[in-house]
């Protein structure tokens, strides 16, 4: 048999607890500093604008395009490549009159009378108007899925275990979005499919942690241990499995941050920092706020269930 | 202990076959054709049909490699896209204006499983190429534009019962009557509500003002504009059908906006101008009279006219006095094409329906030796094409405008006149062009990145767990054929985050296994019995599999709900996902290990 993590002892994980949310605190705050500060890049989607994106038979020099976009006084135009040197995108603002076909069409014509090997691949425009409803629409999704959340685990565990795990959660979705703001990655309506995703899947986490401690307070030769050793052996013996599914996710989402190319990368690149968020989180934030919240063996069984043993 | 009933093993035998045979089509790929359909009610797709444009095809040098008939279309399957287009030039040719010839992908399903109802996914647009529109309808000009229509029918009422009336004054959101006392106000009050069923009749009786005004309720406002989305996708279904599009998706989305795709256009501006036009036609009465005219050029037209630009047919454009009373509309049009006049200059040959028809004849007969024009209103402004003097009574409904106008022209106007007008323009608030290199790019991307991370994987599950890895990979496999037997069956369009969804889904649902297979290694370091760790294994690891599934549901099911376009399908995706992989990775996989061990009386150790 392999195994990579087998710990005959219990790691005592809950006495990191003050580093561990120290850490956490100033990553999230850190986070929160560059979202205020930097914001996020968001896409066209959300701004409103045309999107160009084209492909030169061989490789171009970003600058020449630039000053060639420049020279159309378009506004705040932005060039960009993608991937590779011979695909570039274009940004272009909305511009009152003009259609995005006679946008795309202007940029053609000028990038063409310099090097005519370019075509076009993609035209996007999106109306203002489109953009505020998709910034509203993502904001309920995220909200309905807290709450959704939070009402399911206050179902199955009980409200100590929704609420700790919802903030671990939105710990790794703030701090998903500090990283695109940080290094003002572009922020597309499918970052927020991956966000979204992450929101799932880093509760999934927590569960499988929480399933383990309410477990463990069933136990009979459990009893003697006191609510942090619990906890600690709950995350000790999910350790192994932890680490194997989100190596194995991440297999997944490294495949397409390597192979899926410049329409994939943004999504692969949030679901990696989910992911990675998501394992520390679970274990070690959520894990200690439940203890802060004060989660006792009384919380999780209820007492017409508790047999009576007899003393002898 | 350990072993299923037969039933289960039976069942896992019948969907995975199922999974199969439904899986399958999406393997056998598509390859481009040429689609002829009729392009008129009249103009039938039949056998003849078929013989000509296989033998135009032949004669143009390339023999398809199929033919495929159905009710309304015949197909002609090539092995690439450059044969495609030459047939496609070389069949409308021949063919001319009677069908519409359009590019179309087949699949090259076998018949066999195309009768089991074997068919692939279709591809969204960012996969196979196309443009994607999000048009907006404007509300507010579809109210004005039929309170425009309603004045003309007030008068018309008016006069038919015989009720003198002033001017009819067109007002923002109302049309108010001017009438001479409190008799006639009743009178018009009475026929108007049996006339305007649906509309606010509200009777005024003044001493200096007699009128009757008519507002829209709020239930007919509202009628109104779902009329006016209703009235608009149809006229967008007709457009499109007429530039020859294969399978193009026109759907309202919410409530004034409509979603237009076309797979495999690259000329969006062709399709764009096609789309966008408002192009109608109406018919109003010429003022000739020599004083009013001078007003009008003096910059005060008399009230009741307005002036507008008469396109000659030298080509220069002169003034024109017209009245503001529309007597016909384009809503009468049956059918327009394309013609020649007498004096052989391109015209537009239109057929009215019957009550066009016969407006039209109480208009000639009411106003012989006047002059009318023919108006072709285009984004809220109208040029008067024509404006012939009646000679006589004109019945049977046919009309024909000529002015200055090129041949192509003519061609244009009758295909908008024909396949309707636009109840409201509409403004297009987004846009996407994808090249058909893109879109095979992000198949094949896609494709590679979900196939190496799979095997990957897979690997890993083998090696490190051993017999419990192959039934777990072997369950991946299964998942990942549900899930796609289910996304063909449901017809669900896949898209590239589709796509993604699908890697995203395989990398998550061997979780479920990963906890059982530690669990059932747990079991067994506890000092359990092989038997008694593969039940007790199961049985723990299932609590938590679901509770972190539906967790994970919960946030697709919102994202189904709120998501748009590209995040719907991945939201599809990813739920459908979810389920798979619960039945796969619990059920199919413990029926593997059952199968393996379950019949083995005397187990020492298992392979986990």
């Amino acid at each position: 048999m392999i195994e990579f993590f087998h710990v005959k002892r219990d790691i005592p994980f809950m006495s990191y607890g003050k580093i561990t949310t120290a850490i956490s605190l100033v990553t999230f705050l850190l986070a929160v500093f560059f979202l205020v500060h930097k914001g996020l890049n968001l896409g066209v989607e959300f701004t409103g604008g045309t999107v160009v994106e084209l492909q030169y038979s061989q490789s171009v020099d970003l600058n020449q395009v630039r000053t060639k976009v420049d020279a159309l006084k378009y506004g705040d135009a932005q060039v960009q490549a993608l991937g590779t040197t011979r695909d570039i995108m274009v940004r272009l603002p909305n511009i009152k009159g003009k259609t995005s076909a006679q946008l795309s069409n202007d940029v053609l014509d000028t990038l063409k009378q310099e090097r005519p090997d370019v075509q076009i691949r993609k035209v996007e425009f999106i109306g203002p108007s489109v953009g505020d409803e998709l910034v509203s629409h993502g904001l309920t999704a995220i909200t309905l899925v807290c709450l959704g959340i939070i009402v399911y685990l206050s179902v199955r565990f009980e409200w100590r275990f929704a609420v700790s795990a919802i903030i671990a959660n939105m710990h790794d979705v703030i701090i998903i979005l500090g990283f695109f703001a940080f290094f003002q990655w572009e922020f597309t309506l499918t970052v927020l499919a991956a966000v979204l995703a992450v929101l799932g899947y880093s509760v999934n986490e927590s569960v499988v942690v929480f399933d383990r401690i309410r477990e463990n307070f069933r136990k009979p030769n459990m009893r003697g241990r006191d609510v942090p050793q619990i906890i600690d052996n709950a995350i000790t013996a999910t350790m192994s499995r932890t680490i194997i599914t989100h190596g194995s996710t991440e297999v997944m989402v490294l495949s397409m941050l390597i192979f899926g190319g410049a329409a994939l990368h943004g999504f692969a690149t949030a679901l990696t920092i989910g992911i990675l968020f998501g394992i520390y989180s679970s274990v070690l934030v959520a894990s200690p706020l439940l203890l802060m919240f004060g989660v006792t063996r009384e919380n999780m069984i209820k007492p017409v269930k508790v047999k009576q043993e007899a003393v002898v | 202990m350990n072993r299923y009933p037969l039933w289960k093993y039976l069942l896992i035998i019948v969907t995975v076959v199922v999974a199969v045979l439904y899986t399958l089509p999406n393997l056998f790929g598509e390859s481009p054709a040429v689609q002829i359909s009729s392009a008129r009610a009249t103009v039938k797709v039949d056998p003849a049909l078929q013989e000509r444009v296989v033998d135009i095809a032949t004669k143009a040098g390339f023999a398809p490699d199929a033919v495929l008939t159905d009710e309304n279309s015949v197909k002609l399957r090539f092995k690439d896209t450059d044969t495609q287009l030459k047939v496609k030039d070389a069949v409308q040719t021949a063919l001319g204006d009677d069908y519409s010839v359009a590019l179309n992908l087949v699949p090259q399903t076998p018949a066999w499983l195309v009768r089991l109802g074997g068919k692939p996914m279709a591809l969204g647009l960012d996969l196979r190429g196309g443009v994607h529109f999000l048009l907006e309808v404007d509300m507010d000009a579809a109210v004005s534009k039929s309170l425009d229509k309603t004045a003309g029918e007030v008068r018309r009422q008016l006069r038919d019962k015989a009720i003198r009336y002033g001017k009819i004054d067109r007002q923002r959101d109302s049309v108010v009557v001017q009438l001479r006392d409190a008799q006639t106000v009743d009178d018009a009050a009475n026929a108007l509500r049996k006339g305007f069923p649906n509309l606010a009749v509200t009777p005024s009786k003044d001493a200096n003002n007699y009128s009757v005004s008519l507002t829209f309720t709020p239930a007919s406002l509202a009628q109104l504009k779902s009329d006016a989305v209703k009235q608009n996708v149809t006229t967008l279904h007709n457009r499109v059908n007429e530039l020859g599009v294969a399978e193009p998706v026109i759907q309202q989305q919410g409530e004034g906006r409509i979603v237009v795709e076309l797979p495999g256009v690259q000329d969006t501006s062709k399709a764009k101008d096609i789309l966008g036009r408002t192009a109608t036609l109406e018919v109003r009465l010429v003022d000739d009279d020599q004083s009013h005219i001078q007003a009008a050029l003096a910059g005060n037209p008399p009230d009741d006219t307005v002036l507008m630009s008469d396109r000659g047919r030298n080509g220069q454009s002169s003034p024109i006095l017209v009245r503001k009373d529309v007597e016909l509309t384009g809503d009468n049009i049956n059918d327009a094409q394309p013609a020649f006049d007498e004096q052989g200059q391109p015209a537009v040959s239109i057929t009215l329906d019957s009550p066009g028809a016969t407006i039209f004849r109480q208009l000639t007969h009411d106003n012989v030796n006047k002059r009318m024009a023919m108006i072709l209103v285009e984004k809220g402004k109208g040029e008067v094409v024509t404006a012939p003097v009646i000679r006589g009574e004109i019945g049977g409904g046919r009309v024909q405008i000529s002015g200055a106008m090129t041949p192509d022209q003519a061609r244009d106007t009758a295909l908008l006149l024909r396949a309707g007008s636009l109840a409201a323009p509409m403004n297009i608030v987004e846009e996407r062009t994808v090249g058909p290199s893109l879109g095979k790019e992000n198949i094949e991307r896609g494709f590679e990145s979900t196939m190496y991370g799979f095997l990957a994987i897979a690997v890993f599950m083998m090696i490190y767990y051993r017999v419990f890895g192959v039934s777990s990979a072997i369950a991946l496999i299964a998942n990942l054929m549900f899930l796609l037997a289910l996304l063909s069956m449901l017809g669900v369009t896949l898209t590239l985050p589709g796509i993604a969804a699908i890697a995203l889904t395989l990398g998550m649902a061997i979780d479920s296994n990963v906890l059982i297979n530690e669990r059932v290694r747990e079991e067994l370091r506890n000092g359990m019995t092989p038997h008694m760790s593969i039940q007790n294994g199961y049985a723990h690891a299932f609590a938590t599999i679901l509770d972190s599934n539906v967790t994970t549901l919960i946030a697709g099911l919102a994202l189904l709900i709120f998501g748009s376009g590209a995040i719907r399908g991945f939201a599809w995706v990813h739920c459908i996902g979810i389920i798979t992989s619960m039945y796969s990775a619990v059920f199919v996989s413990r029926g593997l290990i059952n199968l393996f061990y379950g019949y083995r009386r005397r187990l020492s150790s298992l392979a986990v």
